[in-house]
């Protein structure tokens, strides 16, 4: 999104950066986010590195519980669960991060035009997304995955198909009542496109609650791929991702709580880290607030 | 050839599938470096008309009869591609508000030169270099950091000159000031009018000056056109209107105004009644119901205009009228 609202050409690039820097200091929510998602982002790229095990190896070692070997256990299959949960971050947040991506550039693409221009194109467009809110994203992806099949691809698109509709809502919300300013008729009297005029004039003034519905979205789609994986719709059985780590250790529960409690907690913690830091990034990015001289 | 003239404009707002004629007969002309003044009370049609000249009439608007000629150009039948191209660069307008006509996320610098960057095709630095010399030509102290800045961080007099500013920055022929000072401080009002049409006067810009204060037509204008019910009723200099106001509305505004070279306990004479509500047929004058002069051919026909000596009103009963009657009937 970043893209669509700065143009590192005509916005010199130390006073933003200040500016995120400065916020930054004042929250510490902020801080323990980000450092929490460094932490999981370096694991999942490092995650062959860092792992002690294959995370597909099995082992006669089973549903043994916390050890030097297997700091955080193993599984029924004797598979070491903190090799697991480090390969599966990588699939996780790749997931809800770019299954967000893709639905916040058509959501809020398509809330820009019904909000901007009205008129029967508002008409077609929100009652498609009206129709869509009918249903709970979950439904949606889920039907979609069963439609097209399972595979890593397809999960993608069904969730960020489903999370069109909040983006859109919002988009077009604040598109209604931004575009009613007078900054809006000044860019019109200066000959701007009407393109320039929405995405370059509306959409940046509209940036904190699109954050805050990203953010939340973001959190939704992880567990979305969880929900998923866990129903037997996700990637597939080989590839551990967290919701197929916590539906295989479903079973095991009452005699090994180690398979339910660490990609659980692996889980919230980062949807916990990345509602802070949306938080941060929405603070940061409202100038009203950030500077103040 | 004159910069901008239009004639016999006639705006309709349509709602619900009826029409409503909002601005009857508009006409009047600018050349570069001269400025008109529009004056009338609200709702006299005198927004629509720069609205119709910018191209940029809302939705239900339409121009339904007249002609807009800009440069010679129809601005009514043109394209709306050429109208887009014309904004900023031929025509530019300037808001009433300053605290909202300038986008609160987007610093000064950007949102200065981006006209200049996209209608000149300046490169970034010398479109820098320009906003520079713009800021300090309206008077901002410390151009430097206030290019940095935020709207948020200027003051309503500063915002209005960046306002300026940024109408000046393609170089256009034409700016249209739709009450530029009325949410200003009356320190600051003066100063920015002097600006405005001291700068229009240097550049060789043509300024309309949309107003409803008299008080600020005679210094910084050098012709008047006043607007009543949508419609032009007296065209004349501004020394002429303030000798010699002909239709009994304008001597109702005039009359209206304090004045310090009359005694001080003078009573001030509001005109009476209200404006005429655009969605009820009035024949005739459409000041009629409220003209102390009012004949009944007021009611029944509407006047021509008259001209005197570059005078010209459109009353049955003003002293041009009765002048030119006069010399007829011999």
């Amino acid at each position: 999104m970043t893209d669509t609202t700065q143009n590192p050409e005509t916005d010199p690039l130390p006073r933003r950066r200040s500016r995120f820097r400065a916020t930054l200091v004042r929250d510490r929510k902020a801080q323990a986010g980000l450092a929490v998602l460094i932490l999981f982002v370096i694991g999942a790229v490092f995650a062959p590195l860092l792992s002690p095990f294959d995370p597909n190896a099995m082992t006669l070692d089973m549903m043994s519980g916390l050890s030097w070997t297997h700091p955080l256990g193993t599984d029924d299959l004797g598979r070491d669960l903190l090799s697991r949960i480090l390969h599966g971050t990588r699939v996780s947040l790749f997931i809800g991060i770019s299954t967000v991506g893709i639905a916040l550039a058509i959501g809020i693409a398509l809330g820009l035009v019904a909000g901007y221009f009205g008129g029967w194109l508002d008409l077609l467009i929100m009652r498609y997304i009206d129709l869509q809110w009918a249903f709970p994203n979950f439904i949606i992806a889920v039907y979609l995955v069963a439609v097209f099949g399972t595979g890593l691809l397809n999960v993608i698109v069904a969730l960020s198909l489903a999370f069109i509709d909040d983006f859109a809502r919002v988009a077009r919300s604040m598109t209604l009542s931004l575009r009613e300013e007078q900054y809006v008729d000044a860019a019109r009297t200066l000959g701007f496109s009407k393109g320039r005029t929405l995405f370059i004039h509306i959409l940046p003034n509209a940036v904190a609650p699109i954050i805050v519905q990203a953010t939340v979205s973001v959190s939704y789609a992880i567990l979305g791929e969880a929900s998923l994986s866990f129903l037997g719709l996700g990637v597939d059985a080989y590839t551990p991702t967290w919701g197929l780590i916590l539906a295989d250790g479903r079973g095991f529960i009452t005699q090994a709580w180690w398979l339910g409690v660490f990609p659980g907690l692996a889980i919230m913690l980062v949807v916990l880290a990345i509602n802070f830091v949306g938080d941060w990034l929405r603070d940061a990015l409202d100038v009203r607030q950030a500077v103040g001289d | 050839m004159t910069l901008l003239r239009v004639e016999n404009l006639a705006i309709d707002v349509a709602r619900d599938g009826q029409s409503c004629r909002l601005v009857h007969d508009a006409h009047f002309s600018v050349d570069r470096g001269e400025t008109l003044a529009i004056v009338g009370e609200s709702g006299s049609g005198k927004s629509l008309t720069a609205l119709a000249v910018m191209g940029l009439l809302g939705e239900g608007l339409s121009v339904s009869g007249g002609h807009i000629l800009f440069d010679g150009e129809d601005l009514t039948t043109i394209s709306a591609r050429r109208h887009n191209d014309l904004r900023g660069s031929g025509i530019a307008m300037i808001f009433q508000e300053p605290m909202t006509s300038l986008n609160p996320v987007r610093s000064i610098e950007r949102q200065l030169t981006e006209g200049m960057r996209l209608k000149n095709r300046l490169s970034r630095r010398a479109a820098r270099a320009r906003a520079l010399e713009l800021l300090t030509e309206v008077g901002i102290s410390d151009p430097e950091r206030r290019l940095k800045q935020y709207p948020h961080q200027l003051s309503g007099g500063m915002r209005q000159r960046v306002m300026i500013a940024i109408a000046l920055s393609c170089e256009p022929e034409l700016i249209l000031a739709d009450e530029p000072t009325t949410a200003l401080d009356v320190t600051i009002q003066a100063q920015i009018l002097s600006l405005t049409s001291r700068l229009c006067r240097d550049h060789g810009v043509g300024l309309v000056l949309i107003t409803h204060n008299l008080g600020i037509v005679a210094r910084h204008a050098q012709n008047v056109a006043v607007m009543y019910g949508g419609r032009v009723v007296e065209r004349a200099t501004a020394r002429q209107l303030y000798r010699d106001p002909q239709h009994p509305y304008t001597q109702g505004l005039l009359a209206s105004v304090p004045r310090l070279d009359l005694p001080r306990d003078t009573p001030l004479r509001p005109v009476p009644g209200a404006p005429p509500d655009p969605t009820v047929a009035l024949p005739g004058c459409r000041f009629h119901p409220r003209c102390p002069k009012a004949s009944d051919i007021c009611a029944e026909q509407v006047p021509d205009f008259i001209a005197e000596g570059g005078h010209e009103v459109a009353c049955w009963n003003s002293g041009i009228q009765k002048l030119k009657s006069k010399g007829a009937a011999a």
